[in-house]
Parts: C-alpha cells; structure tokens; sequence
C-alpha cells in the first residue's frame, strides 16, 4: 500500500501562521536542534513564521556556545539563517511573509539575560502580549 | 473536519504515542477526514516493525499497519529524523513510508486542525 501516497496535499495559494515554540534547553535533548529543520523547511513553503524562545528554550540563542568538551554539535550558528530569511522576507516587496523572532520577556529576565546576549536579533514580548500571538497562529509547532 | 496529527515521541517512554494512536482512530469513527500522520522526532521510532512486545500488550507499530490498512491512513516518516535514529526502509512497518518534512507542513497548510502529540 506504500504506492498509493506518492501524492501531495493541496497547498498552492494557501498561507498560513504557523508558530515553533522552543522550551527546552538546547544540549540536553534533540528538539532544539530538529525544531530548527521544521522552520527552514516552513520557511521554503513561504509560510508566515513565528519563531519563539522561552523557559529554557532562550539558552538555544545564547551567544558563545561551546560544545568542544561534550562532543556535541553547535547548532546554534543555524539561527543565523532565521534571521537572514526574516531579513529577506522584510526586504523583498513581492513576498509579504511575515517573520517574528521572539524571546518571552519573563523567561528572559528569570535567567538573568538580556537580548545583547543573543547571537540573533529578537522582539522582546512579556506573556500577555505572546498570548496575543499565539491566539493569532493556525498551527504551533512545540519542540 | 480535516486532522492532521503530528507524533512526537516514541513509544512506552511517553503517553503521546498511545494518545495519539487512540486519538485517530476516535476521530475517524466520528467521520473526521485524516489527512495524515507524521512522526518525527523519537516518535519515527513508532514505524519500527522489529520491536517485540509481550503478547499480552499492544504492539505499537502493527496497529498502526493495521489502523492505516482499514481506513487507508498516510503515514508519514520523516527521513532526517529516521536515519539519525536508524529507522530505515528494511525494518519499516507495513504502511508507514519515509518522506520530507515537508510532508509535515503540507498538513499545516491543507489540514482544519493540526494536532500536535508530544511531551
């Protein structure tokens, strides 16, 4: 029976608010890392993309990461990509995606950073106003 | 309704699993329309058709061969998170077949409700 999804879903000219919602610490288990490949791939498919950091999740971005000694991969150059695809879709009159990069105000400030501390640039938004976010979104992606 | 449900986590370790198991088939008896079921994350290892479990307990992966056999159900293994964790075409259960994750955000896109299973 494997012969008779080859299909795809209708998707042409539909777009969409889709949201990941990054809560883990980035080392200790997978979901930071593979989150990251769902939002190039969101991406791609020119969806409007909400990226956001809290709880543990704000440590993903943190600047100066090292993995040397764990044997572990740096992944967190990749959200250098976030960032230049939010710019393209700002800079780019054709295409009106809509990028948000988003660190929870609290989550922040509980872990005593601030966004100098990011290796990419974030809004900033305190619960209420992520609330308001979230309420916007057609799908939200958890990693 | 069109239902798109995304499976996050393995089996026996994490109620999403069996929750999300459960869930599909409840929604299809109701006369929902299941666009699709993709695994990712540990949740690929649902698709492995070498796990043995007691006889007296569920086995995870046939009933889902089974789930998609009768209603015909896609569903979707996503390649990147199969090969890290070893999950390949030669131990992939009847049913299941390895795609993109692209296949995870056309059910974002074409699906009423996406739902999401994890921990």
């Amino acid at each position: 029976m494997e012969d008779e999804f080859q299909g795809t879903l209708e998707t042409e000219g539909v777009r969409k608010n889709f949201m990941f919602l990054n809560r883990k610490a980035p080392y200790g288990s997978i979901y930071a890392q593979e989150i990251q490949e769902m939002v190039l791939i969101s991406a791609a498919f020119e969806q409007n993309t909400a990226v956001v950091f809290m709880d543990d999740g704000v440590y993903q971005i943190k600047k100066g990461q090292d993995t040397s000694a764990t044997g572990m991969k740096n992944f967190s150059p990749t959200y250098g990509i976030f960032q230049m695809e939010k710019e393209d879709a700002e800079e780019d009159e054709d295409v009106d995606v809509v990028w948000h990069i988003v660190v929870e105000k609290e989550s922040m400030e509980a872990r005593g950073l601030t966004p100098e501390d990011f290796v990419i640039d974030v809004e900033v938004m305190d619960a209420a106003e992520l609330q308001k976010l979230m309420a916007e979104q057609d799908v939200i992606l958890t990693g | 309704m069109k239902i798109g449900i995304l499976v996050n986590e393995g089996p026996f370790n994490h109620q999403a699993s069996d929750s999300a198991y459960q869930f599909t088939k409840a929604a299809i008896e109701k006369g929902h329309q299941v666009l699709r079921v993709f695994f990712y994350y540990d949740g690929v290892n649902n698709a492995n058709k070498l796990a043995e479990p007691q006889s007296d307990d569920r086995n995870v992966s046939k009933r889902w061969t089974e789930l998609a056999k009768q209603h015909r159900i896609d569903l979707v293994v996503c390649i990147a998170a199969a090969l890290r964790r070893g999950i390949k075409e030669d131990i992939l259960a009847d049913g299941f077949r390895i795609s993109g994750l692209g296949q995870l955000i056309e059910i974002g896109i074409a699906a009423d409700r996406t739902v999401v299973f994890g921990d």
